[in-house]
């Protein structure tokens, strides 16, 4: 079934992109900003300190040592197995979100060295159908836990996820069995397992693999949590706090371990990392 | 529908003809005979042919039987436990000690209310935290007797609501999936109804999933996948079908090993027949998984949930 058309989507390279236009203004305090200064901030506005989101790539970058990555990823991209149809085909979706991201779906998995700690990280970008786990994610969160298993790396995943990718129906709530029984794996082999949450981190992604860190450290700015804000007002009618699923809610509650901003969230990997790891 | 008004309408003559048969002394058994043949010929044509959506309704049928109706028939000396240890107890989610074919086992039971004050207590057959949670703690006791864990999956969902998150719902079922991962003792789940995305598998990764014919079992109901990828409350039935979320479709993509038959028009109509078939699978898996060695049910479950997924390879550059 040649439904979708086959490129080379693999093997990202965190080489720097030429981007024409230098400018961007700030959504959140409206400052007319050098976009190489906001990239060289962690896409961090410099006037009023806005979060901008980060691609998967920006992520790596902004984690690891520099030149340390190597795209590990399997090389599969998503099937249509139901045969998927809402407003468009779901292989139409997948390609339009290939072409916007270049990526070959919402995660990406390598091989890179954090304060010269080598680790497994996987990484998601929200562009690619609101960060969905199907199957493709399901199978390269399993891939990144069993080569750390296979070389005694630690394992990280930085998630930002709207929850199960629906166009594969059932199949992608097996992910959260699938990522499950594969975690369960990399306890026994007593190899850590560092989870990020950022923004957002919801649903089946915050209800299975994410929430089953060794470790949970939130980004400043995350959301997290498991039915929206929309879910509870259209079912139950509740008043909701304004804190409600941010980093902080999750941390007052005792969910998560710890909350970084971005910028020292490198040195928060590389601070944990050190009590599993002896160099 | 035209159909049901039909068969509504026959039933009821069938009914009022063997009332007078016994009265009177005309023999109407011939005429009985021949309305009960037209009226079965009626339902297969009304009942085989349900879409998908009609499936979601009669999974969610009021009268539907519920987990307590076939522990009740099933299990013998069912022993409630109450409460997780740690805020209280959910009534949505029952756990307990039974006993089938003699042998000791645990229960978990997503159960739904009749009366407006029954479902107010059950949440709808919703569970909040504290119903994962007190599976989690009865989990661990199967594990430490042996006990076999059966589960019976009838829920819309896990509880949406601020004291839930508060409670962090999405970490406790993230825990139940990790123990049920690794629980090293035969597990058996069985989806009576609605199977309601996370809130549904947070107690359905077993060795062996069975699935009721009318039941249904999705990441999402199709009025929220309406919402979401429509952007149209109105289109629910294209939802249910885009779904797959049928027992039928769950076979074929291997994520439930058998489909229990209903009786025409689903479990309602007949509950009695509907729990002997039921029991009649359960009994027939119970024995399997019990007299499996643990190791290899604990590799088969191991492959069996690595493997889910469907996706194609790309030629590497
Ligand atoms: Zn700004």
């Amino acid at each position: 079934m040649a439904i979708f058309k086959e490129k080379h989507y693999l093997r990202v390279k965190l080489d720097k992109e030429t981007d024409e236009s230098l400018w961007m203004q700030c959504k959140s305090c409206g400052e007319l900003v050098f976009k190489r200064r906001v990239r060289e901030n962690n896409n961090i506005c410099p006037y009023c300190g806005e979060y901008f989101f980060l691609t998967a790539k920006e992520r790596i970058e902004s984690l690891i040592d520099e030149g340390s990555f190597t795209d590990i990823s399997k090389p599969i991209m998503a099937a249509d197995p139901l045969l998927f149809q809402d407003t468009k085909p779901y292989p139409q979706r997948i390609e339009e979100a290939q072409q916007k991201t270049g990526l070959a779906d919402a995660i990406i998995i390598g091989n890179a060295a954090i304060s010269g700690i080598v680790v497994v990280v996987g990484v998601m970008d929200f562009r690619f159908i609101g960060g969905s786990m199907g199957s493709v994610m399901g199978e390269q969160i399993c891939h990144g836990m069993e080569e750390a298993i296979r070389n005694h790396y630690p394992f990280i995943l930085v998630s930002s996820s709207g929850g199960a990718r629906i166009q594969e129906g059932i199949l992608s709530l097996m992910q959260m069995a699938k990522t499950s029984v594969v975690r369960a794996r990399l306890a026994e082999q007593r190899l850590p397992f560092i989870s990020v949450m950022t923004y957002p981190t919801t649903a089946g992604v915050q209800a299975s693999i994410a929430s089953l860190g060794d470790v949970i450290i939130a980004e400043k700015g995350a959301m997290i949590g498991f039915a929206g804000r929309r879910v509870i007002k259209g079912t139950i009618a509740e008043e909701l706090p304004p804190n409600y699923q941010t980093d902080s809610f999750a941390l007052e509650h005792g969910s998560i371990d710890r909350v970084a901003n971005r910028e020292y969230l490198r040195e928060e990997l590389s601070n944990v990392l050190r009590f599993f790891v002896r160099q | 529908m035209a159909e049901k008004r039909a068969i509504e309408l026959l039933e009821a003559k069938i009914q009022e003809l063997r009332e007078l048969n016994k009265m009177e002394e005309i023999d109407m058994s011939s005429e009985i005979a021949r309305l009960a043949e037209k009226l079965e010929a009626l339902k297969i044509d009304t009942y085989s042919n349900l879409s998908d959506w009609e499936r979601v309704k009669i999974a969610r049928h009021p009268e539907r039987p519920y987990a307590l109706d076939y522990i009740d028939k099933i299990f013998t000396d069912f022993y409630e436990l109450h409460g997780d240890r740690l805020i209280g107890d959910d009534r949505a989610l029952l756990v307990g000690l039974a006993q089938l074919q003699g042998k000791p086992v645990v229960l978990l039971a997503q159960q739904k209310g009749r009366s407006t004050e029954e479902n107010k207590q059950r949440y709808f057959g919703m569970p909040r935290p504290q119903g994962y949670r007190k599976a989690k703690r009865i989990m661990a006791l199967a594990e430490r007797f042996s006990f076999p864990l059966i589960s019976l999956i009838d829920t819309p969902g896990a509880y949406p609501g601020l004291e839930a998150e508060e409670f962090n719902i999405g970490g406790a079922i993230a825990n139940n999936l990790l123990a049920m991962a690794k629980l090293p003792t035969p597990t058996i789940a069985v989806i009576i109804g609605e199977g309601g995305s996370g809130g549904a598998l947070a107690v359905g990764v077993a060795d062996r999933v069975l699935m009721l014919e009318n039941a249904t079992y999705s990441v999402i109901s199709p009025e929220g996948a309406s919402a979401i990828l429509w952007k149209d409350k109105g289109k629910t039935r294209q939802a249910a079908q885009a779904l797959n979320l049928t027992a039928e479709h769950l076979l074929k993509l291997g994520v439930v090993d058998e489909v229990i038959p209903e009786p025409l028009g689903g479990a309602h109509k007949d509950p009695q027949k509907t729990v002997a078939s039921l029991k009649e699978v359960l009994i027939r898996h119970f024995a399997e998984v019990c007299n499996t060695p643990l190791e290899e049910l604990l590799s088969a479950r191991y492959k069996r949930y690595r493997s889910f997924g469907c996706y194609r390879t790309l030629s590497d550059r």
